[in-house]
């Protein structure tokens, strides 16, 4: 599975950091490095909600405090 | 306010908006020859002895605005029939000399070649006569004037002579691109060569294929610029043209300042290699330095390579104050990062040509980078990064001496001395233009101010540290 998460300007400002150093977290947390794959990418074009992250071209829109649910509803659930 | 410092600028902007404009509308070929009549219009001159080479000159601007003379591997070239022939006889008396008692001038001229005629009058012997400048400096009526070209003496590294036409020519071997001379001439009679129509062509192929996304890099001494709008708003006024996202070339800043001090570290001494025309003076000036600069690509080029990385077919447009990064990107080392390079002088000229009145548009966002990121874009800040970087790594055990060098001349002693072994440091921070990339011949203005906004917008950045800017993209 690939991650991509958007660390443009407006993502950035809403917290894209804490997204992805969760995320990086739980990853290593659950031993799943092998598995999934997390990258970067400029803009998402949807800039107006929260932090965009995108997993097989369908786009979620994530805070740093809901990144755990995101991760076990979005991630874990579907490996 | 004001879009720029002198009218030269304004004459080149409204020549390269005139070229967009038909460009965008794939009206190049037909409108082409209209544009000297445009520019101008009326029948009396009002910039040089009659209309007709005025528009001869323009014409000339018109071929450079499209790319210039391609047999030309130099960015920066003459145009020659704009070219004044200015006078360049060196130090000489004028008539404000009253033929005074004092004679500081013949005190202070070492060689002895100051003389005074019957009526007292000075008179300088140019055979003994080695242009140090002291007379004139002296004489209480200012009366000793320096008849020397403005690109002579704003060239720095001694690449403008004359040619047998008495016309500025420039020595591709010296030059090192900064441009100094293209902002320094005041008849407009030095350009840089312009990419902007690549740039059009980049974001039209754009809109019709996704793949190939136009990404801008933009310097940080962009926060020095634009000063009638806001910064979100040049943002914005950047994708109205089409682009599909800006990112700051402060990012790629705060990437190199990693690896610059790694390398420093290791290897005990090294030189900076940002700024592109710097680069090119130690390797033409200075080949037995040439080992220790930087292998670090360029800011701009660092953050170019990570987008190319993350897709694959996108094209990146470098946005900046730079000319000599117009040099930089036909490199082999570049060439695949950066695909077109334009100044912000060009960037008004886009806007323009669309009719974008940047501000009155909604503003958005910049914030990609950290502080010491941003401060690149001025004399100092990448020294102050590097010394932050070391630390951030674990690496304070390494005693930093930086010399950061404000401007090519003070490069050129540095790069001296270093070349002797006499250099009281162990990192040399190069910018060729004064004050750093603010003073850049592609900016639209240049000014005291502009120091402060760029550590300004550095305080602005949300990252404080670079370690916290740089993790997001590793």
């Amino acid at each position: 599975m690939k991650i991509t998460i958007c660390i443009g300007s407006s993502c950035h400002l809403k917290g894209s950091r804490h997204v992805l150093e969760q995320l990086q977290n739980l990853i290593a947390e659950h031993n799943l490095k092998d598995k999934v794959t997390i990258a970067g990418t400029f803009c998402l074009g949807i800039c107006q909600e929260h932090v965009s992250v995108c997993i097989e071209d369908q786009v979620y829109s994530v805070t740093p405090d809901t990144t755990k649910e995101f991760f076990e509803k979005e991630v874990l659930a579907k490996l | 306010m004001r879009k720029f410092d002198t009218k030269v600028q304004h004459l080149k902007y409204k020549v390269l908006r005139e070229v967009a404009r038909l460009a965008w509308n794939d009206r190049l070929a037909e409108g082409i020859m209209d544009i000297p009549n445009i520019i101008v219009p009326k029948s009396e001159p009002t910039m040089r002895c009659c209309v007709y080479k005025e528009r001869a000159i323009v014409a000339e601007r018109v071929k450079l605005a499209m790319g210039g003379d391609s047999s030309n591997p130099n960015v920066i070239e003459v145009i020659e029939i704009a070219c004044d022939e200015c006078p360049m006889s060196g130090y000489e008396v004028s008539s404000a000399c009253r033929g005074c008692l004092a004679h500081r001038c013949e005190d202070v001229c070492k060689r002895g070649a100051i003389s005074f005629d019957d009526n007292h009058v000075a008179h300088i012997d140019k055979t003994k006569c080695v242009q140090c400048g002291q007379c004139a400096k002296v004489c209480p009526y200012g009366a000793i004037l320096n008849h020397t070209r403005p690109c002579v003496k704003a060239c720095k590294v001694k690449a403008i002579s004359s040619n047998n036409e008495n016309a500025a020519s420039i020595d591709n071997h010296a030059c090192i691109a900064c441009g100094a001379c293209v902002y320094q001439c005041p008849f407009g009679a030095i350009m840089d060569k312009s990419f902007i129509l690549n740039a059009i062509e980049l974001l039209k192929a754009s809109q019709k294929d996704e793949a190939t996304r136009v990404y801008a890099v933009v310097a940080p001494s962009i926060s020095s610029q634009f000063s009638y709008a806001k910064l979100g708003q040049v943002i914005s006024g950047i994708k109205a043209l089409g682009f599909h996202t800006v990112v700051e070339a402060a990012l790629g800043a705060d990437m190199v300042a990693l690896s610059e001090a790694r390398e420093l570290a290791e290897k005990g001494f090294l030189t900076s290699s940002c700024c592109p025309a710097f680069v090119a003076y130690i390797k033409k000036q200075f080949p037995d330095l040439a080992p220790y600069i930087s292998h670090n690509l360029s800011p701009a080029a660092t953050i170019a390579e990570y987008i190319k990385s993350t897709e694959p077919g996108a094209k990146v447009i470098f946005i900046g104050p730079c000319t000599a990064k117009k040099m930089e990107m036909q490199e082999d080392r570049v060439k695949d990062l950066i695909d077109c390079v334009i100044t912000f002088e060009e960037l008004q000229a886009l806007f323009d040509s669309r009719d974008l009145d940047i501000s009155t548009m909604e503003e958005d966002v910049l914030n990609n980078a950290s502080y010491y990121g941003r401060i690149f874009a001025r004399s100092g800040g990448l020294s102050d990064a590097v010394a932050q970087a070391l630390k951030e790594q674990g690496l304070d055990d390494f005693d930093l001496k930086a010399v950061p060098c404000d401007g090519i001349e003070a490069c050129r002693i540095a790069l001296l001395k270093a070349s002797r072994r006499m250099l009281n440091g162990n990192f040399i921070e190069g910018m060729a233009c004064q004050g750093g990339c603010i003073g850049g011949a592609g900016c639209l203005t240049h000014g005291e101010k502009n120091k402060a906004d760029v550590d300004k917008y550095g305080e602005e950045a949300l990252e404080k540290t670079i370690t916290d800017a740089v993790s997001m993209i590793q």
